[in-house]
């Protein structure tokens, strides 16, 4: 187990070192930012000093290096734009986007699974038949478009819930969160509708196929024949059977959607890390992007860590497999 | 001659397809005494497997039994609820399946399914629970049971998961159970292990079984009788060494002739010509009729079951005995 943790943790270093190169040419590609960042009417001198200032009259490779020492101490440079460390700004924004996704991707989960194992454990019945349509649905219509309608109908129309923004945060251990707040959860839930409703078709349509396919096994059958309750065998057997694709699934969508919840962000004026490396991007805010690309390259390798690990927590064979 | 403690009349059960009614099981009916091992042979698709699950009530849509009765111990099966039957299952009557590997779950250890098997009949705490656990799993012939309990399917090999699965379905002392080729997966010299262990277990504890074999000689050194189905129904059935030696029904006829033990060395294996009807296309009267080289006209309507002695089978033209078996 110990040589699994070690072999997987040297390979995200791996991993980590590629993708800081790669996010940092692609960034230098990008653009020139002095164009953005320097008035148009400064003159030479005031011009090639801030280009020095900011180190980029150094060739590229010698910028990525000093990036990278200062990266290695926990410095990863300062906004062009801000003039705050980068840590600083992401941080104070990723808490915002971290409660989002986290109860958006979790609540998908849950509702997803309950209801996929059910149209998969009953395929015939009319409710299975209107969840899977209403899924059709989850992957088909844009997000954007729900956006919209969600505030048009639950906001505008019917005011039962606000617009956008975070409503009224708590601070816990330093930090401002909104869920603890009635008034900040009233914030998180149309957002957080429109976040997980693809994620939700997802869950619902790989439940239902993970259960459709184990129902019909011998493992099942098996149990039915030693008397165990359907109760029982959906509790012990099925949820354990179909857990691994499911767990694989959750694992990318909460990478992918704590990097790029942009959309709904924006369209919900949500002040998360999304609506802060658009912002960057904009104004080719090169430190705030790089950091932000690591951090969720970073993200990702740890989500995918901990996922391998939980399979191995669950799944005997592969525990063995990894420790042999 | 006591009661039976299975006794299953003119048993029907049906699968309701798009493209149409299949007879999987169409009208069978036998009895079987405590302790008594019947061998249930047919090649595939015969309806065997089906026979098996619509004992335990286990078939799944779009099959259901559509007539007949299923007697356990005078209790009437077919009748019962969903939650009646599953308070039987397990307790009175059991099931053994071909394959071991699909039938344990590979994510739990022996000890949690067995576990969960005996908590679905018996409150036992789980010290009782463990030590009933590695008494079957002793019983079966598995060693230092106590630590296996703790090993996941994948630690053990084929023979000895098929040990565990029986020893699940012998928790509560069935008084039935159904086996389902449980030992066509297995190498031949574990098969012959487990074969005469499940005899010897059955002659100990009283179980009756159900032995289903596609494998005429696997099943003819355990069981003492024989029911030989074809196309859904049973056309010859009775004693095993009757039958063996003297087989009516020209398929029984044909199967015995079939074994390689039959066939002189060097010379080529009797087959009966032909393949298993689809059920969904059956032949007008004898199923069999087609592939018999003993069919006439009258076989055109379907023949009853003719009872002799101890013995049935289902044929205008049954086969009498002419020449010596060749040794």
């Amino acid at each position: 187990m110990l040589g699994f943790i070690i072999q997987r943790f040297l390979q995200a270093v791996v991993v980590m070192a590629v993708m800081s190169v790669i996010v940092f040419c692609g960034v230098y590609a990008i653009g020139n930012p002095i164009d953005i960042v320097i008035p148009p009417e400064a003159t030479q001198e005031i011009r090639e000093a801030a280009i020095r200032r900011l180190g980029l009259d150094l060739p590229l490779y010698k910028q990525y290096f000093i990036f990278m020492g200062n990266l290695l101490q926990g410095d990863l440079g300062r906004s062009f734009v801000y003039n705050v460390p980068v840590l600083e700004l992401i941080g104070g924004r990723l808490p915002a986007t971290l409660e989002l996704v986290l109860i958006s991707v979790i609540s998908a989960t849950v509702l997803g699974v309950s209801l996929g194992v059910y149209a998969g454990y009953r395929p015939e019945s009319w409710i299975s038949k209107t969840i899977m349509g209403v899924s059709v649905l989850g992957f088909s219509v844009p997000s954007f478009w729900v956006g919209l309608i969600l505030i048009l109908f639950f906001a505008v129309h019917l005011g039962w819930l606000p617009a956008g923004g975070r409503g009224e945060t708590v601070e816990i251990w330093g930090v401002a969160w909104s869920f603890p707040t009635l008034d900040g959860l009233s914030h998180i839930v149309l957002p957080a509708v429109n976040l997980a409703l693809f994620k939700l078709a997802m869950m619902i349509r790989l439940a239902r196929a993970g259960t459709r396919e184990i129902m019909l096994t011998d493992t099942i059958k098996f149990a039915r024949a030693a008397g165990i309750s359907e109760g029982t065998i959906l509790r012990r057997h099925l949820l354990k059977l179909i857990s691994i694709p499911i767990l694989t699934v959750f694992g990318l969508e909460l990478g992918s959607t704590l990097a790029f919840a942009v959309v709904t962000e924006t369209i919900f004026s949500w002040p998360g890390v999304g609506k802060l490396i658009i912002d960057s991007i904009g104004v080719l805010d090169r430190p705030v992007m790089v950091a932000y690309l690591i951090l969720v390259a970073f993200l990702f390798v740890t989500i995918n860590f901990v996922i391998d690990l939980v399979f191995a927590l669950i799944d005997p064979r592969v525990r063995q497999g990894a420790t042999s | 001659m006591s009661d039976p403690v299975l006794s299953v009349k003119d048993l029907k059960t049906h699968f309701f397809t798009r493209a149409g009614v299949v007879k999987a099981v169409d009208g069978i009916s036998f009895d079987l005494a405590e302790g008594e091992i019947m061998g249930l042979v047919g090649e595939s698709g015969s309806g065997k497997t089906v026979t098996g699950f619509s004992l335990l009530g286990l078939v799944d849509a779009p099959g259901r039994i559509v007539s007949g009765s299923v007697k356990l111990k005078g209790t009437e099966l077919t009748t019962l609820s969903a939650a009646e039957l599953r308070s039987l299952r397990g307790h009175d009557i059991s099931m053994i399946f071909q394959d071991p590997i699909a039938t344990l779950n590979p994510m739990l250890t022996i000890g949690q399914q067995m576990r969960m098997a005996i908590d679905a009949h018996e409150r036992l705490g789980a010290r009782a629970a463990e030590a009933r656990a590695a008494e079957l799993l002793t019983q079966v012939g598995i060693p230092s049971a106590k630590e296996r309990l703790r090993a996941y399917p994948h630690e053990f090999s084929g023979g000895m998961r098929q040990r565990v699965a029986i020893a699940i379905a012998l928790l509560h002392r069935p008084a039935v159970i159904v086996a389902d080729e449980p030992t066509t997966a297995l190498d031949v010299s574990i098969q012959a292990q487990i074969l005469f262990q499940m005899r010897d277990l059955a002659r100990e504890t009283g179980t009756a079984m159900v032995w289903i074999s596609h494998d005429l000689a696997v099943v003819s050194s355990l069981a003492s009788k024989l029911a030989v189905m074809y196309a859904g129904r049973i056309v010859e059935q009775g004693p095993t060494a009757t039958l063996l030696r003297d087989p009516r029904h020209p398929y029984t006829a044909g199967l015995i002739a079939s074994l390689p033990a039959m066939a002189a060395p060097g010379t080529p294996l009797t087959q009966i010509p032909g393949t298993t009807p689809s059920l969904l296309s059956l032949p007008e009267g004898c199923p069999f009729a087609p592939r018999c080289d003993r069919a006439t006209d009258t076989c055109k309507t379907d023949p009853d079951m003719t009872h002799q002695d101890n013995r049935g089978w289902r044929c205008f033209h049954p086969v009498t005995r002419t020449a010596e078996v060749p040794a």
